[in-house]
């Protein structure tokens, strides 16, 4: 599914440039359930921004479902987005004036479903993420880990085939951070492919694979699940 | 992108912001008004000074006799020139280019009667032409002097709206009898009153008209006080004078460069003229106007600058979430045409109210006679879309130019 090879990626800040990925060779096949682990500033956002095709690379190849994601316009990589990644965010990255119901019908908008069919859908996702009963309410009126659930349910609508997910137990306790870890493993249960940046060995401990990164590089390359 | 997205989207997203919605809307309201107010009461006086300059005339020139100031064969400088009845056939049959030509006879001064009331008026012997070289519409029920008045000599009168309020008041004139100079005339017509906003002889208001040949036979003015033509063409004007001035130097026997010989008035140009101004004028309050609306469209177009810093994360959302970029663009693009739009459509509604009510406030002040009515037209009204959509187009564009170059990754990094 994911097939990456010597990628990286330089920030230039004006007079600064700083190599934030140094090399990155790393294949996802359908349906696995990674963790990406490292210290801070190791690149796990970095890489996982290029997985989601939110940034592109300074060098190397990236393939997608095999298709060459250097090469493709602005407008491919939004369609890509739209359906086939699904995003989730330590800080939830909900729009603050809209209801959940609104929020997860976001990428139902993009991708142009209509109608009732919308409706059924937002409402079918947010069930699946226990919040049936809480279409009206705006991220203010939510707990953080309803904040995240309705995060997580937007980036099901499109019923992505890719979830990632940058730290998104980090601004939660342990027990809303193991509501939204049940729902990731059920996710992989039903086929999708997750992603889960993490610095809790607990839950890097659940996937099947872990990938260390530290100042740019891989470090266990493809390697088994290091526990 | 299908409209729906648009809608959904746009709408939800619109209904969000409307303190800073509402903020803007009244700036683009207020522009609105201002240039169209302007541009209005601009319209108004405009229309008011035409009328006012169309008082004495429209295409016409009047010319009188004057002084000779050089010899000419064998005359000497300073011999008068008149002007005769035989000038009018003549002029008329040799340059083709004077559509209408008619004299004019004037007394000042005379005793005019009505019962036992005694006045002294200005009394004109005219032909019929008259009427419309000098905008002199009668009010229903009369008539002005027509030519078989002219043919038979009869004594009838059109009086001036003024003379005839001086005369009888209230009551109604036309089929009563006035005595000129003690000899009776029977009141055929009033002028309906008009402005007039110069004139050679006094206001029109205040003249007794009766028809040249009756006039002749009373008072006995061997010469007309002056004359008047209106050319075929009003663009060259001055031709036709100069053509007049040579065959009435021929017929007169006097230097046609003599400038003295014949005086002329040449009311086309300085209506012209007076026009000009006024359009001057006009201008320069338009342009006041659109200045004002175009701040405020500044005015949007920071507000909505500045507000993308607010929203580069709700950018970056809906970007992480499959927008493509047009898409950012259009939203902010139709922000910013919608609220011209709708300040636009307020500040216009407002306007037409403010104008209708203005027109309806009976005040009877020479100061509001000579500003007219504020007319909101249509051209106004289209000038002003015209320039509402530019100063949306403007303050949407920066702002919309901004918003695409929102990188996500950058948006969406927490603090
Ligand atoms: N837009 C940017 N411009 C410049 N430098 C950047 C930019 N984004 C990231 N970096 C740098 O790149 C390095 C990797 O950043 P990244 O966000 O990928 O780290 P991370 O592994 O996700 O760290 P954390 O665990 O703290 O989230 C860091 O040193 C960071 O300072
Ligand atoms: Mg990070």
């Amino acid at each position: 599914m994911i097939r990456m090879s010597r990628i990286k990626k330089v920030y230039d800040t004006g007079k600064v440039s700083f190599e934030a990925l140094r090399g990155i060779d790393l294949d996802v096949k359908e349906n696995e359930y990674i963790a990406i682990v490292g210290p801070s500033g190791s690149g796990k956002s970095t890489l996982m921004n290029l997985m989601g095709c939110l940034d592109t690379p300074s060098d190397g190849e990236y393939l997608l479902e095999g298709k060459r994601v250097n090469t493709l316009t602005s407008n491919q990589l939004a369609d890509i987005r739209n359906g086939m990644i699904g995003f989730v965010f330590q800080a939830f990255n909900l729009l603050p004036y809209a209801s959940s119901y609104e929020n997860v019908e976001l990428p139902l908008l993009f991708s142009g479903m209509r109608g009732k069919l919308r409706k059924n859908r937002v409402i079918e996702v947010l069930n699946k993420v226990g919040l049936g009963d809480k279409l009206a309410n705006k991220p203010t009126e939510l707990s953080g880990g309803e904040m995240q659930r309705v995060a997580i349910a937007r980036a099901l609508a499109n019923d992505p085939k890719l979830i990632l997910a940058d730290e998104p137990t980090g601004n939660l306790d342990t027990r809303s951070g193991m509501e939204i870890i049940n729902i990731f493993d059920e996710l992989w249960q039903s086929g999708h492919t997750v992603i889960v940046i993490t610095h809790d060995v607990n839950i890097a401990g659940r996937c099947q694979r872990i990938i260390k990164l530290k100042d740019g590089m891989i470090h266990n390359g493809n390697g088994d699940p290091e526990k | 992108m299908s409209p729906s997205i648009l809608y959904n989207v746009f709408i939800r997203d619109f209904r969000k912001q409307r303190k800073r919605m509402l903020l803007t809307l009244v700036a683009i309201l207020w522009g609105t008004m201002s240039i169209m107010l302007l541009l209005a009461f601009g319209e108004g006086l405009k229309v008011q000074f035409m009328k006012g300059t169309t008082g004495l005339g429209q295409g016409i020139v009047i010319m009188w006799g004057g002084q000779t100031s050089m010899p000419y064969k064998g005359f000497g400088k300073g011999r008068r020139i008149h002007l005769y009845e035989h000038d009018l056939e003549y002029l008329k049959k040799n340059i083709p280019a004077i559509r209408e030509i008619a004299g004019e006879y004037i007394r000042w001064s005379v005793a005019i009667k009505y019962k036992d009331k005694v006045l002294t008026e200005r009394i004109n012997g005219v032909y019929p032409p008259y009427r419309f070289m000098r905008n002199m519409e009668p009010q229903s029920g009369g008539r002005m002097v027509n030519n078989i008045d002219i043919d038979k000599k009869r004594r009838v009168a059109f009086l001036g709206d003024g003379a005839k309020e001086r005369l009888f008041g209230q009551e109604e004139a036309v089929g009563k009898t006035i005595y000129i100079q003690s000899l009776p005339f029977k009141v055929v017509g009033v002028m309906q009153h008009k402005v007039q906003m110069n004139s050679y002889q006094g206001q029109d208001e205040d003249v007794i008209i009766i028809p040249a040949t009756t006039f002749v036979t009373i008072f006995g003015d061997p010469y007309l006080d002056n004359i008047i033509y209106t050319p075929v063409s009003l663009d060259d004007t001055k031709a036709v004078e100069k053509e007049v001035m040579r065959f009435m130097a021929a017929k007169h026997k006097f230097n046609p460069e003599d400038d003295d010989a014949l005086s002329f008035w040449d009311v086309i140009e300085s209506n012209r003229v007076t026009g000009t101004i006024l359009l001057g004028i006009e201008i320069f309050l338009g342009v006041i106007g659109a200045l004002t609306l175009l701040i405020a469209g500044v005015g949007v177009a920071n507000i909505m600058y500045v507000s993308i810093k607010e929203r580069t994360r709700e950018i970056g959302v809906k970007m992480a979430m499959g927008a493509r970029k047009i898409y950012i663009v259009v939203q902010f693009l139709l922000e910013a045409l919608s609220i011209t739009f709708l300040g636009g459509f307020f500040g216009m509604a407002f306007t037409y109210i403010m104008t209708e009510t203005f027109k309806r406030i009976p005040i009877e002040s020479s100061v509001f006679d000579l500003m007219g009515k504020p007319t909101v037209s249509m051209e106004i009204g289209l000038l002003v879309i015209l320039i509402l959509g530019f100063t949306g187009l403007l303050s949407g564009f920066f702002p919309a130019l901004r918003a695409a170059s929102v990188n996500p990754v950058d948006a969406l990094r927490y603090e």
